[in-house]
Parts: structure tokens; sequence; C-alpha cells
């Protein structure tokens, strides 16, 4: 890889251990993915907060140690300065207020505090979310990022044109430092063009129609970049959060067009460039139902323990819907509801009332964290349900549970009722 | 189908230096890192894998391709620490989930093969991979011929 004169005073260590080795691990990486060069980046979005399991596994050497093995991938501690980059934290282990429902032990609890704070120190932004553009990073088209997160990733490179390819903690937090990532992917603009030509032949209306072409479409073209034709009905943030988030699930989506909606296309031919598709795939009423079928294929009983709303983290608007369907009555003493969103909106969600809706209802507004990430459930969860194809397709595999998909409608329903009643419309 | 005993060399390009030998475990299905494999036992478990309960500690993993969360490097990385990390990776498909997750896994990988490993390599085959001069070579039916030692 070709290193520019800044890039080889980092790697030969002029600017620290912590910029050399960053360096170091950037051109290992770089190599091994055939970059010919790096490419600066000034927005980096990485995941650095650690609990008692990382600490034990450094043989509680202290943070700086903890970061030079898992965020650095270098077993020699080093110490860390801040960040060069805007930096800033994905979804982390722990709701910051509601800790002690997550089952966290004290111990857990201070020690991912005390992980938070050392993020803080160094500049690192605490989003703490998921959907980073619902909250103030919002790329613009052609910026270069350094983004993980496969949601986020696949949203602002389609439906804001930014430049990222999934980066994991190790590249990201190396972006931090250095303000470097490798050049390539989608990065380079002859690599954004599509792939797979869909035929959407079923109307496509809220955001369970959305999750479920998402994870057709995942599925279908694993890394491809598909292009959608036939959309009839122009999307919105939540139902383009939940496609790309459930195409990156199923398979491995980064980049995808809606001609006329996402920024880089604005027509079928300009979406494929000087390629040609592939592959043609036609998603109709038979490709609806079998999707739909493979997301409920771990479920069977129909007693719900927990429903979980805000995967990838809600909007105020989905908050709103949640609260329009739960608003004076309660949720069933065997059930749950969970809703999980940005520290930030959770703030807003406070002013506006619908936090306290929801208290009233029993519901629970969560922020900082997820089921999935966090590895928390209910005491005794054996059955979730869930509006999102993404949390249904890893959360019965890492949590051991069933997992029912449906709309928002059917599953706060199923919390009231403590019942699965979902089917297909 | 080649008997038992044979040997097969395929050439591609090494990515992590480094020789090594051990039993294949071989998958057509891509693998997801956090949410499709638990680090501490090395163990698939994505609920749709062929591979579902398997473990791939100490064993050659031939894959197409690494898929789904960012958090790929991360579990694979965990799993190198918790001592429960492939033998050595073989995969079709490039992209940056796994080329950082070989990077942090610190085992021998190879790419780029002059023959689709997921046509020649099975389950069981004994497979030797010398990262430092991109080559594998199979043996058909497990360690017959080869097993002779380095494989520790």
């Amino acid at each position: 890889m070709r290193l520019t004169d800044d890039e080889r005073r980092m790697r030969d260590g002029e600017q620290g251990e912590a910029v050399a080795a960053a360096m170091d691990l950037l051109i290992r990486y770089g190599e091994v993915l055939g970059a010919e060069r790096l490419v600066d980046t000034d927005n980096v979005c990485g995941a650095n907060i650690f609990g008692p399991r990382q600490m034990q596994l450094c043989g509680h050497a202290g943070p700086d140690a903890v970061f030079s093995e898992f965020s650095l991938d270098s077993p020699e501690p080093v110490e860390i300065p801040p960040m060069r980059a805007q930096s800033y934290q994905l979804i982390g282990p722990m709701d910051t207020q509601h800790w002690q429902v997550q089952g966290l032990s004290q111990e857990a609890h201070d020690a991912i505090e005390e992980s938070e704070s050392y993020s803080a120190r160094h500049g690192i932004h605490l989003m703490n979310t998921c959907t980073p553009y619902q909250v103030g990073n919002v790329p613009v088209k052609g910026e270069h990022c350094a983004w993980m997160e496969s949601s986020a990733v696949v949203y602002v490179n389609s439906v804001l044109g930014a430049r990222t390819n999934v980066e994991g903690r190790e590249s990201a937090a190396a972006a931090m430092l250095t303000g470097k990532i490798p050049y390539w992917g989608y990065h380079l603009a002859e690599n954004r063009f599509g792939s797979h030509l869909v035929e959407v032949a079923e109307p496509v209306r809220d955001s369970l129609d959305w999750g479920l072409l998402g994870y057709y479409v995942g599925e279908q073209v694993q890394e491809g970049v598909p292009v959608l034709d036939g959309i009839a009905e122009v999307p919105n943030l939540v139902k383009l959060k939940h496609f790309g988030a459930a195409a990156a699930s199923s398979g491995g989506v980064e980049m995808y067009h809606i001609p006329g909606t996402t920024v880089e296309a604005r027509s079928v031919e300009e979406a494929f460039g000087p390629r040609r598709p592939l592959q043609t795939l036609r998603y109709g009423e038979r490709e609806r139902r079998l999707t739909y079928e493979q997301l409920n294929s771990t479920a069977q009983d129909t007693d719900v323990d927990l429903v979980m709303i805000g995967c990838p983290h809600a909007t105020l608007s989905q908050i709103r819907d949640v609260c329009r369907l739960v608003e004076g009555r309660k949720v069933h003493p065997d059930s749950a509801l969970w809703v999980f969103t940005p520290r930030a909106i959770r703030q807003v969600a406070e002013q506006n009332g619908y936090a306290r809706i929801l208290r009233d209802a029993g519901a629970l507004l969560m922020s900082d964290t997820c089921p999935a990430i966090g590895q928390f459930l209910p005491k005794g969860t054996r059955v979730i349900a869930t509006d999102s194809a993404k949390q249904v397709h890893y959360l019965p595999a890492i949590m051991k549970v069933q997992g029912w998909f449906g709309s928002t409608e059917e599953c706060v329903q199923s919390a009231l009722t403590g019942r699965w009643q979902g089917e297909l419309r | 189908m080649t008997a038992a005993g044979t040997t097969i060399t395929l050439r591609g390009r090494g990515l992590v230096g480094g020789v090594t030998e051990g039993e294949a475990l071989v998958t057509r299905d891509s693998i997801s890192g956090w949410g499709g494999i638990e680090p501490t036992g090395g163990r698939i478990i994505e609920s749709r894998h062929e591979l579902a309960g398997q473990s791939f500690r100490d064993r050659v993993l031939v894959f197409p391709a690494a898929k789904g969360s960012s958090g790929w490097s991360g579990m694979f990385h965990m799993s190198r620490l918790a001592g429960s990390a492939p033998k050595a990776m073989i995969f079709n498909y490039m992209n940056t989930k796994i080329a950082l997750g070989v990077v942090v896994t610190r085992v021998p990988a190879v790419t780029d093969l002059d023959q689709d490993p997921l046509d020649v390599i099975e389950t069981g085959d004994w497979v030797r991979v010398d990262a430092d001069n991109g080559l594998v070579v199979v043996t058909r039916g497990g360690a017959v011929v080869t097993r002779t030692g380095g494989q520790s």
C-alpha cells in the first residue's frame, strides 16, 4: 500500500505508540483488502465501551490496555491520546438509567460507566446509538466516513450518499486515532453502481413490508448492490431504516438504490451506470410470504414474554406510534414492552410526555443499548415479539428464545394481551 | 470424488502469514460474526445456518464469505483471546468484515484460490495451509498421509 509522508511518520511513531499501532493495523488491514492507499476521514463511528468480560481477558490491566487489545489489536498496552478525528460511540452494552432492569451487577455497571467516561475523556461523542444519522451525525454526499454498524452504513451510503464500508471495532478505532481508513470498496465511485435488479411486484407500504423486502433482498443478493424498481410510494426514514437493517442481516448489503428516492440514482439506468445487472429478481406475493415464514420460523408458542420495539433505535415518530396504541391501557402482567431509542431522543420523549405515557402503561423506554447487544431479557423470557426483521434474525440465536415478527401494531397488541395473534395481511 | 489419501494443491493469495494444518470444516453458507458465533466455544449459532451448533475451534474453516453485523472482527478477535479461534481460514469473497477479521484473529488465511475451495474441500479432509506462499494442500478423508507433525 502506498503511504503518504504523514502516514509514514505516524507508522514510525512520530505521534506516539498508539497512533503507530493504529497505523500498523490500518496497513495490515489495507493490504489484506488489496487497497492501494488510505483516505482521510473526519467522521468515524465505532464501539469502544467495554465491560467486565473484556477487562478480565486483559488481566485487569486498566483501560488503556483494554483499548489497546480490543480496539487496536495491540497486545502491548499503549497510552491512548485524544482521538484525532471526530468520533462517535455507537450502541453500547448499558442503559445508564435502567441498568438494573438489564440484570447488571453493580460491578458491571461501574466498569461500563468507567469505560464510557474513558471514551468521553478521549473525545468520543457518547451518542450511544445504532442510528447516529437521527441524532446529528448526518454525513453529506461524497463524505468519506469510517462507520461500524451495518444498518447505519447501508443507510448513510444509500440514502445520503456518504462513502463508507462496514468497518469493525479495530479499524474504526484506528481511524479515530489517525483520521485515515483504507480507500477501498464503497469509497470508490465505480463500486457503488447496482449489481442486481429487483422488480418489486408487490405493494410495499408500511415498515413491516419494508422489513420483509429487505430481508428477502439481502438473502438473494448477499453482498450485492440491489436496485429496487417498482416502488410506488416514497418511503421515509423509518421504512428505509428497517429495509437496510434487514438486508444487512440476511445478507451483507452495504449499498442499494431506489431510483428517484436515494441520492445517487435518478433512474434505473443511472443506478447501474456502466454495469449490467448480474441477475433480475422478482419480489411478488410468494416471495413476501416465504420471507414472512422464514422470519417467524423460530416461534411456536403464542404466549409473548417480551415485545421489543426499536431495532434499529426508534425515532420519535415510532415512539409516538407506540404511545397511541398503549395510551390508557396496560401491558399484560405476564408480558413486557420495551422500546429502545437513542439517549438524545429519550430526552425529547420525556419532554413530550411520551415517556410518561409509556410508563403509565407499564412499558419501558430504554436507551443506549438493546437486548441483542447487551444480551439481556426479562427473567424467564421464552418468547419475544418484534417489528424488526433484524432483531428477530439475531435475538433468537443469541438468547435462545423464540421470536415472532409482525407489524408494530401486532407487536404492541401482543404485549397488551400477552398473546401473539399476528398474521400476514 | 477422489480416493482417501489423495492430495490436491490449491494456489491463491496468502493474507495473514504462517503455516498450519488441521481438519476442515466446510460450509457453503456465509458466516455472521456478531450474532452468528459464540466466541467462547467457537460455535456457530445462527438459527438457519447449516453449521448451527458446530464449533470451528482448532479446525480449518472453509467458507464463502463474512456477512452481517460489523461486530464480525470483534467476535473472532474475542474467540482468539478465548482460545477458540479456527486454526486457519480459507474463503472466496473479500470484504471489510473478513479482511479485518483475519487480521485480528491472527491465523493463517488464504483467498483467491485457483479452484473453488468449496468444491474441492470437504468437512473432515486434512488441510495444510501455507499462507506465506498462498498454498492449500488438501488430503482427502483426513490425515492418513500427512499427519506427521506440525499440527500441535
